[in-house]
């Protein structure tokens, strides 16, 4: 099963390569990986997108408390929960395509934030699945470019992570 | 008064009460060892390979309760240390490995004897840190200490650029250290613990199965008073023996891969199964799927939540110390003014005398050629149960654990999570230096001990009387018996051709050798060999090229599938 955990650890060298050196080392699946300062720049924060049976999401969520480096581990699958993932695509926009995929884009609720007169780049916000269904709606062809930040997560209500 | 970084590291390790320091100096470390030469609290050891130095620092570890400490240089200083670090990682050995690295400007453009340290040892190490300030030198020590020696110990490894050990800063060494990242639990949870009372009491068949942990964890006296309360069998890991006094009845021997019958039956038909800081191991429980095919309750006390339902599901975890939660069970067990089942605990004694009675370590005790099982036994009686014994990775090790029966905890010193050949040697000079009165023997075969041979030029310059027992039988035994076994007698490469003249040797590094090759001369040799209290003895048994180690359940098979003599 797909669970999104997320990850407050010490904002040093070196932490990032613990973590994903646990999962390479243990042979655990990294489905995307996120990572920045949060509002304290001593900590980072991590959402980490995996999957496995019930044992090894449990072997990870130890194992990664066991790193010295790591302050605190929810797995956000767990319980309520909002994800949302960023990504800029390019668009071929020449012709009778330029108002198709501005159509697209409004009906997706994204944004256009670079305009070429031959490309859009467009800005879309949401769960992965709402990406991939963008991507699939749009002749392949036109798509030029694709980058997409993973998931980042954060827990309802009053579910906080924090130290 | 401002101090240089080399003299903050010396002055580290004698707040931190380190008396040896073992390591091999080089270009990075140049500084620290000027400090190291002007003063003497801190004594150094220089051994002749870095993976040694790790090695002898790791076994001082494990024989005391003190942290090893050990000092290498920068580049192939590291890479050489790699080995004597994943070894103590494995056994969570509780370790301070300082190296040495390039200046902080060099660092990254491939500089003379450059290696990215913190990357290289992160996969084997607790935790490293790479210091990058002189000012966070000394507080970096102190975690370093710290993380080693809490919660599941562990080495740590603290990286120091040459440029920082000439720099000065103010020293203060820091009383006592808080991390919000790293908190290990000490005591067990009352309600988990208060379960385990409950089947352990209620068990008709139950078994009581103990690691590295109960040594680690300083639980033997805790263990022995619980095991005697409850009545229940106890066996040990490779890692747990002398955890559990040997000698005792209620002892079923080590169980596992060359477990003894009873010990590997009991474990597979007990129906409450206690394990105490051990981590059910491929080598231990063998095939998993095959374990569970008989149903039992298992209660699991570990510092370290990770190894809780790794490999095996468990009823009860309990998170904690070892020492602590025994002596809560004890407490919970003497309050509930309730016995164990008799009746049942009657039963289930007899079926495992039965299995006892299988006498599965026999061998031929009438055999002309010296057979390794006898030089253990004979060790065992000429020195009384009462040495240090280490050992190299292999039958000679298998044997070792069978036959020399350990009483007391962190007496057996050996690899048991990597399996590192060549640890023998290195091991007994760490214990020595750490009781330099005490017994100490190395047993080991003609290939291990190949594997740091040169450490015989280090017990001469320091006078360490080691005992070395070579069993000397011409292969690399274990390789031999798996593939006399699995692979059609096809003894590829495992024999050893064009074997040094040990005696020789031993003479050639200054020290004493004998050869023997006769069954008769065995506690003859043994006898003058531990007599010789001052000198180095290095005894080359000619053993039974043909022997095996048995009980031996085959990889991928079941507990109480054991091949057996």
């Amino acid at each position: 099963m797909r669970h999104i955990i997320s990850v407050l650890l010490e904002n040093e060298a070196g932490a990032l390569s613990r973590v994903a050196g646990l999962f390479s080392a243990r042979g655990y699946n990294i489905e995307s990986l996120t990572v920045a300062p949060t509002e304290d720049a001593t900590l980072s924060r991590m959402t980490i997108v995996t999957s496995g049976s019930d044992e090894i999401i449990e072997q990870i969520n130890k194992q990664l408390n066991k790193l010295v480096d790591v302050v605190k581990v929810v797995d956000l699958s767990e319980g309520e929960h909002i994800e949302r993932e960023l990504m800029l695509v390019k668009l071929r926009a020449v012709g009778k395509d330029r108002e198709e995929m501005k159509r697209m884009a409004d009906i997706f609720r994204g944004r256009i934030i670079d305009v070429t007169d031959k490309d859009y780049t467009v800005e879309l916000t949401g769960p992965g699945s709402k990406l991939d269904a963008f991507l699939k709606a749009i002749e392949p062809a036109a798509i030029l470019e694709t980058v997409r930040t993973g998931a980042s997560g954060i827990g309802r209500g009053d579910r906080l992570l924090k130290v | 008064m401002q101090l240089s970084g080399a003299e903050i590291v010396v002055r580290c390790l004698q707040e931190e009460g380190i008396e040896h320091v073992f390591g091999y100096p080089g270009g990075a470390v140049l500084f620290l060892y000027d400090e190291l030469f002007k003063q003497d609290k801190v004594k150094h050891v220089l051994v002749r390979h870095e993976q040694a130095a790790v090695h002898a620092a790791d076994a001082y570890a494990r024989s005391t309760e003190k942290v090893g400490v050990a000092l290498v240089t920068s580049g192939p200083g590291v890479t050489n240390a790699i080995t004597g670090i994943a070894t103590a990682y494995m056994d969570s050995i509780p370790m301070v490995i300082l190296t040495g690295q390039v200046p902080t400007y060099a660092i990254g453009e491939d500089a003379f004897q450059e290696c990215d340290t913190v990357g290289i040892t992160r996969p084997c190490v607790k935790h490293n840190f790479l210091v990058k300030d002189v000012k966070d030198l000394a507080t970096t020590i102190k975690k370093a200490f710290y993380i080693a020696s809490t919660g599941r110990p562990g080495p740590v490894v603290v990286d120091i650029p040459k440029d920082l050990t000439a720099a000065k800063t103010e020293f203060e060494y820091p009383k006592a250290i808080a991390m919000r990242s790293y908190n290990p639990v000490v005591k067990g949870h009352a309600g988990q613990i208060k379960k385990a009372v409950q089947l352990l009491l209620e068990a008709k068949r139950p078994m009581i199965y103990t690691g590295g942990g109960v040594i680690l964890g300083n639980a033997s006296a805790e263990l022995a008073q619980l095991v005697r309360l409850l009545g229940h069998p106890c066996t040990n890991t490779l890692m747990g023996l002398g955890g559990y006094p040997s000698s005792d009845k209620q002892f079923l021997g080590m169980l596992g891969m060359h477990g003894t019958y009873e010990a590997n039956m009991a474990m597979q038909h007990c129906d409450v199964l206690l394990a105490v800081g051990a981590r059910f191991d491929d080598r231990v429980i063998g095939n998993p799927k095959h374990f569970f095919e008989e149903p039992r309750q298992i209660i699991h006390i570990d510092i370290d939540p990770a190894s809780i339902s790794k490999r095996v599901k468990v009823d009860v975890p309990v998170v904690g110390n070892v020492r602590d939660v025994l002596k809560e069970l004890i407490r919970q067990i003497e309050a509930a003014r309730r016995n164990s089942d008799k009746e049942a605990l009657k039963s289930w004694w007899s079926q495992i005398e039965l299995w006892r009675g299988r006498d599965c370590l026999n061998y031929d005790r009438t055999s002309k050629i010296i057979k390794p099982q006898f030089v253990i036994e004979t060790l065992h009686k000429v020195t009384k149960g009462d040495a240090f014994v280490t050992s190299d990775v292999g039958q000679h090790q298998m044997w070792a654990a069978q036959f020399y029966k350990f009483d007391k905890p962190r007496r057996w010193i050996n690899s048991g999570g990597l399996g590192t050949m060549g640890v023998g040697l290195p091991y007994a000079m760490g214990v020595q230096m750490a009781h330099p009165k005490a017994t100490v023997a190395c047993v080991t075969g003609e290939a291990s001990i190949q594997m740091c041979i040169q450490e015989l030029s280090t017990c001469k310059q320091y006078r360490l009387p080691l005992k070395m027992i070579n069993l000397n039988n011409r292969y690399m035994g274990m390789v031999r018996q798996w593939q006399e076994f699995f692979h059609g007698n096809r003894y590829s490469e495992s024999y050893m051709d064009a074997l040094p003249d040990f005696v020789k040797l031993a003479e050639a590094y200054g020290h004493v050798g004998m050869r023997i090759e006769k069954p008769a001369d065995v506690e003859p040799a043994l006898k003058e060999a531990f007599a010789r209290k001052k000198d180095l003895v290095f005894m080359d048994f000619i053993t039974d090229q043909t022997e095996n180690v048995f009980p031996m359940v085959p990889g991928g098979k079941g507990l109480s599938e054991m091949i057996l003599v």
